[in-house]
This record gives structure tokens, sequence and C-alpha cells, in this order.
């Protein structure tokens, strides 16, 4: 199969490319990039008339959880990745909260497998940091490494002992594996379900202060000054984090970190009603808050936007609030977001955002990916950045529905995704 | 107006005239309350079922003794004895009740926001008896109510609040209600039980207990649970009643008319010592009278005494 992307405006932050131009596909690779390109064999060729529309790498999410194996009744490989499509996404990182969890070779090949049979996206598995998620052992990291994992991350079970991170980082680090540390002191939370201050103190629920947060957030990052291993913190939240990982950056620790949409678009008042479409891990925190999420996002203290995509059943969220999943889907709203509340509000330029979704995860994974060249795996999407909808959950790829922005305006549509030079998305069709 | 609400879900939304409104017919209920014969026809032919998630003595009773005393016909569910108990969701125990045409079901839960996620899928009137530490209604109501009838008003009043503020709902819901009715609200307590922010439900946070009744035309104790201690927030029981258990000396700080509630039950000498708790300015036992009084205003009030669903179509 044959692509020709024509009169696009082409974006490619890593190589600071931002210009009309037609894009080549053959044979699965980029075959060229260039002005008016002329073709001498039409046969099996698709064109895609892009005139008006922008061109880039297909978005680079470093932080799903697809569920499978063990919870497929709330998405699977093949509801994620088409969720991932559809999103612009063309390769996801897959968290290791699974049943059984990322911990060993044979379930890392399992979702290898899986997703070359299903997938409709690039998946890469996330280790496990401990044997279970438990905290308590080591998991096999070199071995994980092997078997192909980008990272080792015990997300959403955080790594409580100081002494056992600490030796994860230097063991890691000696297999080039990246940590991704979900920050979280839990000696803070006691059974809190969203963040702590006046609006929990209105609805009588249970806060989770900030400090849960940071703390974890300081200790990691002294423990990556201190190693000198890489260190990545999953999605900030707070204020306070990103004040401590600047500072750790400017002290030239090797720190990298992310946020999610929900974090700079929305705050703690979504939360009333009970609403449990705005329970998440960490909670929705306050407006100030906010601000200095983007403010980290535009001074580049935080490096990449990921979707954090976490799919429960309508079952685990229509309940009591304290009693809800923690989570939303995010693959297929996270562009029109940053697209939304970032470039149209004007904080971040379109090469900023599109930067943070392409060419900074795949430095920080280690994966030759995130740039439109010649003779690499042809990942594209074509997007309309001027497109304006409403967000409806009902289209929704995804198994699960478990969005707070139903029924959001937003401006952005993916409308061609592209992946290892397969047309996966037809004007916004799979 | 009431009358278009079908759930009384906390005091929070409801506006001042809806308050005052229910203390009036609650002054009705009363009358009938102190005759000899109780019985009145008023709920006759309706259905009122409590389903309680927690352990209560007063509510619960109150509800159901308030529902009998009007014709009522009522039913008590607890966790433990139910469906609840096989691991059934709280969604589908509340549809369960619902379709068997229950007018009001009246309902307690450990958790905040419980009887709002079940209002919104039921025909019936959900009336809240206390949902995590989020609002107990009826209980501020009948301490609004216990105060009008000893202090003749609210508005103008001081109200001291004095106790574990963090996970009350009693104290949220007065806070609600006697604010909407002009009364200063003042709160005190230990700091690891004062919950954030709570300048901004228009109280005064007291750093002391005799900051906090100082002056005080009503003071209002609230039940220090004993898991509390074991949870770190206080050292002891016998600290805890040194630095803000109230004594006679202590009650001195409030006005010298200063009403004495509690919306019990009562750790006799940790929040109050036996002095106050049985002191001649003690209305702890009028409150739980008033209670079945209030309560009655509410199953008449949302059983159609104004108008309710169930009244029009099944399907």
């Amino acid at each position: 199969m044959k692509i020709l992307i024509k009169n696009g405006r082409v974006l490619d932050p890593s190589q600071n490319i931002d210009d009309v131009m037609d894009v080549f596909v053959k044979d699965g690779m980029i075959h060229e990039i260039g002005q008016d390109l002329g073709l001498d064999d039409l046969e099996d060729l698709e064109i895609i008339d892009a005139s008006g529309k922008v061109v880039c790498p297909g978005f680079i999410d470093m932080h799903v959880h697809l569920r499978e194996p063990g919870f497929e009744y709330k998405e699977t490989i093949a509801t994620g990745t088409r969720a991932a499509a559809k999103g612009g996404f063309t390769t996801v990182a897959c968290m290791p909260n699974t049943n059984p969890v990322i911990d060993s070779e044979s379930v890392v090949s399992f979702i290898f497998q899986k997703a070359k049979e299903e997938g409709l996206v690039n998946v890469y598995p996330i280790g496990a940091i401990t044997k279970g998620l438990k905290g308590e052992e080591m998991a096999e990291i070199g071995e994980l490494k092997f078997a192909g994992v980008v990272a080792v991350s015990d997300d959403g079970r955080p790594v409580q002992d100081a002494g056992m991170m600490k030796k994860a980082m230097m063991y890691a680090s000696m297999f080039d594996t990246l940590v991704i540390s979900h920050c979280e002191e839990l000696s803070l939370i006691e059974g809190g379900s969203m963040n702590e201050g006046a609006v929990a103190t209105e609805l009588g629920l249970k806060g989770i202060p900030a400090p849960a947060e940071e703390c974890m957030v300081a200790r990691d990052c002294l423990l990556a000054g201190y190693t000198g291993a890489p260190l990545h913190i999953a999605h900030v939240s707070t204020k306070g984090s990103v004040e401590i990982v600047r500072q750790a950056k400017k002290n030239g620790v090797n720190v990298t970190c992310e946020t999610c949409p929900h974090y700079f678009t929305l705050t703690e008042e979504s939360v009333k009603g009970y609403n449990t479409n705005a329970k998440m891990n960490p909670p929705l925190r306050t407006e100030e808050d906010r601000q200095a999420v983007i403010e980290g996002l535009r001074d580049g203290t935080i490096d990449v936007i990921v979707t954090d995509h976490a799919p429960h059943h309508v079952d685990e969220k229509n309940v009591e609030f304290d009693k809800a999943a923690n989570g939303i889907v995010g693959l297929e709203t996270s562009f029109a977001l940053g697209m939304t509340y970032l470039v149209k509000a004007g904080h971040l330029t379109l090469p900023q955002l599109i930067a943070k979704m392409t060419v900074r995860p795949a430095e920080i994974l280690g994966l030759n990916k995130g740039r439109l060249q010649p003779d690499r795996p042809a990942d594209i999407v074509v997007i309309d950045p001027l497109a304006e909808y409403e967000i409806d959950v009902n289209t929704f790829e995804s198994k699960s529905k478990n969005s707070p922005f139903d029924g959001f305006p937003v401006a952005g549509k993916v409308l061609y995704t592209i992946v290892n030079g397969k047309l996966v998305l037809r004007e916004g069709i799979l | 107006m009431l009358g278009d609400k079908k759930d009384l879900l906390g005091l929070k939304d409801l506006p001042a005239d809806d308050i005052r409104y229910i203390l009036g017919q609650a002054e009705t209920m009363k009358h009938i309350l102190m005759q000899n014969n109780k019985k009145t026809p008023h709920l006759r032919g309706k259905s009122v079922v409590t389903l309680f998630y927690e352990n209560s003595t007063r509510t619960r009773l109150s509800f159901e003794l308030a529902g009998k005393y009007l014709s009522a016909d009522t039913a008590n569910i607890t966790a433990s004895g139910s469906s609840v108990a096989k691991g059934e969701n709280l969604l589908d125990t509340a549809r369960t009740i619902d379709r068997m045409g229950a007018n009001v079901i009246v309902m307690r839960h450990s958790s905040s926001g419980a009887p709002h996620l079940v209002a919104q899928n039921v025909k019936a009137s959900v009336i809240n008896a206390g949902d995590g530490m989020n609002e107990h209604p009826t209980q501020a109501l009948l301490d609004m109510f216990t105060i009008q009838e000893k202090k003749g008003q609210i508005e103008g009043l001081k109200v001291a609040i004095v106790g574990d503020v963090l996970h009350s709902r009693v104290a949220r819901s007065n806070i609600y209600g006697l604010t909407k009715l002009g009364a200063r609200v003042s709160v005190g307590g230990p700091a690891t039980l004062m919950p954030r922010g709570m300048e901004a439900m228009g109280v005064d946070v007291c750093s002391s207990v005799q900051e906090a009744i100082l002056d005080a035309d009503v003071v209002m104790g609230l039940r220090i649970q004993l898991e509390r201690q074991k949870a770190g927030l206080f050292p002891t029981l016998r600290e805890y009643s040194r630095f803000f258990g109230i004594d006679e000396r202590r009650l001195e700080y409030a006005k010298p008319d200063a009403l004495i509630l509690h919306p019990g039950p009562v750790n006799r000498g940790v929040e109050f010592t036996t002095g106050v708790t049985d002191h001649e300015r003690s209305f702890i036992d009028e409150q739980v009278t008033n209670g079945v009084a209030v309560r009655m205003a509410l199953l008449y009030i949302f059983t159609g005494g104004v108008k309710n669903p169930r009244q029009g179509k099944e399907d």
C-alpha cells in the first residue's frame, strides 16, 4: 500500500519543520517528504488531500491502562488500541497493573502477541518495579527489559519504601531502564477520595492533601540526584510537584515528568454533585494547581502529556463516590483538550503541544519514533486543528465511557491515523 | 418552593423559606405529639421504608414512630439483615424497595453522597438520615427547632459547635441551616478534627473551645467516636476532655442563659461532663422529642402533604 498525503501543513517539532508539503508513504515507511511530489506509479495508491490540515508524527502515549490480561470487561488490547487510533495515537505504553501483573517475561510476550494479532497501534508494555506491585521484592527488571518493556513502574501502587525505590533505580539504570514513579505517600491518604480542601469539606468527603504527592516527588527527585539514575514522574497534579521538578531539573537531576489533560482543564469543582467521573488518582486539584501545571507545560518543566487512560465499567462508577473506581478514559479526548485548553487558550503553540505528544515521550522511552523522516516507520496523523464539535462518549471506541468531558465543546479533530504505513483511521472513522 | 422537591438530601441547597416552613409544620406536629392519643390519619395508605447502612437508635426509631403516629405503614431494612450482606449494590437495593411502592425511603449510609445517587434513580422521595461526613439534615432541623422553641428566634444568635467537626455531618447541616436563618456559627476543637477550608462555609473557626463558646447563646457538643483516638487524631480521651471537653467552669464563657445541646449519644466525661449534660439549661432530652415532631412534619410534607411524584402515573 502507498499513501500520498498532499498539501498538508507538515509539522515536526523535532526538526523544526513547519511547511506545506507532501508526504509519501510506501512499504510501511516514510519514503519522501517534499513539495509537489510527483508520482509515476499510481497503482494501489491512496491520496489524502490534507489542504488546510496538519500532518504530524503519530501521537505517543506513554501512560495507558489497556486492562488485558485480567480486566477484559473494562478494556482489551483490541478495544484500547482502537480508542488510541481514533485519538491519533500510533504508539502506547501500557502500565503493568494487570492480572497477572506485568512482572514476568511471559506476560510481556503475551501482550506483544495480542497486540500483534488484535492491536491497531504499536503497544509497548511497561514492567513492574516490584513483584506483584507489592513494593516488597524487586521484579526481574533485567529480564523484563530483554523481553521488551520500555520502562518499569508500580503505577497505582506507589513504592512506599524509600530504600526499595533507591535500589530499584540503581538496578534499573544498569539496564538502561527508566523508572516511572507514581508519587503518593499512602500514610497521608487515609481513605481520601478527592483533593483535600474547601470542596471536600463542603461535600463531606475525605481529602487527599497535595503533600501526599509532593513528598514522594521530592523523595524520588533526591534519590535520582543521588544515584544518577533517570527518573520520570507520572501524572503531576500539584503546584508543589511542578516546583520540585523544576528545581530538580535546575540542579541537574536526570528527571522528566508528565501531566494529563484533566489536570490542565478541570479542578476539584468538577466533583460537586458526587460526580464519580471526576474521581481519579491523583485527584483533581485547585485552580492554583491547574495554573501551575499549565505554567509547567509552558516553561518545559512538564515534558509530556499522557492520558492515564483508565477504563472502568459503569458498575464501578455508578456507586457511592468513595467506593467508585479511580480514573477516566482519555485516548479519544486528549488532542482536542490540548488543542482547546492549551493552544487556543494561548499557553502553547501547536508545535509545542505536538512535541509533548510525540518526540518528547519517544526520547524519554528511548523509542526511535515521534519524527517524520524518510526510511522510518510511517506513524503519521492528519488533524484538523480548527474543527469544532462536542465530545460525545457514546462515540468512543473504548469499551468504557468514564469521561468527565461528555458534552464539552472542543476544537481539534483527528482525521487520519497511519500506523506503520497502514491507514487505520480514515476521515475520523476506523 | 418545597412542594416541587422530591427529596430532602441536605440543607445546603434548601432555601431559608423552606427551612422556616418545615419548622412551622413541626410546631403543629409537636402539638399532636403531646396529645395522649397521638394517632392521626395524615399518612394513611402511605409507606415509609427506613434503609440504614449504619447503626442507629434514635434517628431510625424517631422516623419509624413519626410514620406510625401519622398512620403510615413503616418497614425497616438494615444492611446486616438484608441482601446488602449478600453483596447487592446500593442502587439495586434501592430500586427494589422503590418498586415495592415505598413513598419515602429514609436512608442512612456511611458514604457521603449515597442518598443523592439513590434519589436520582428512584421515584420515592428520599430523606437523608445521615450520609458519611456530609449532611444530617433532620438532626439540624430538630436542633434549629429546639433553638427556636427556647430562644424564640434563630436570627442574631451565636451558636458554638464544639468537637469533632471534621467527621461531623451534624455540624455541616447545622452550619448550612443556622447561617441561612441568620445565626453566627463558631466552631472549636482540636486542629486535627477541623476540616481544611472550613472558613469558606461562613463560620468562625476558633483556635480554642473557650473562644468558640465565648458569649454563645447555644453550645452544641459533638460526639467523639472512640476510634478517632486510635487513628492518632488526639492522644487520649483524658487529654481530650481536659482541653476540649466542656465542664461547668468552661461553660461560664457562654452567656448565662445559653442552651446546651448535643445530638447524642453523649460520652459523659468526654465532650460534656455529667454536670453539663444534665444541666438545667440542657435540652438534650427534649431534642429527642422534637426530633419526632420534625420528622412527622417532613414525612407529611414529602408524602404529598404538599405534592409527591408517586401520586402521578405509575409505569
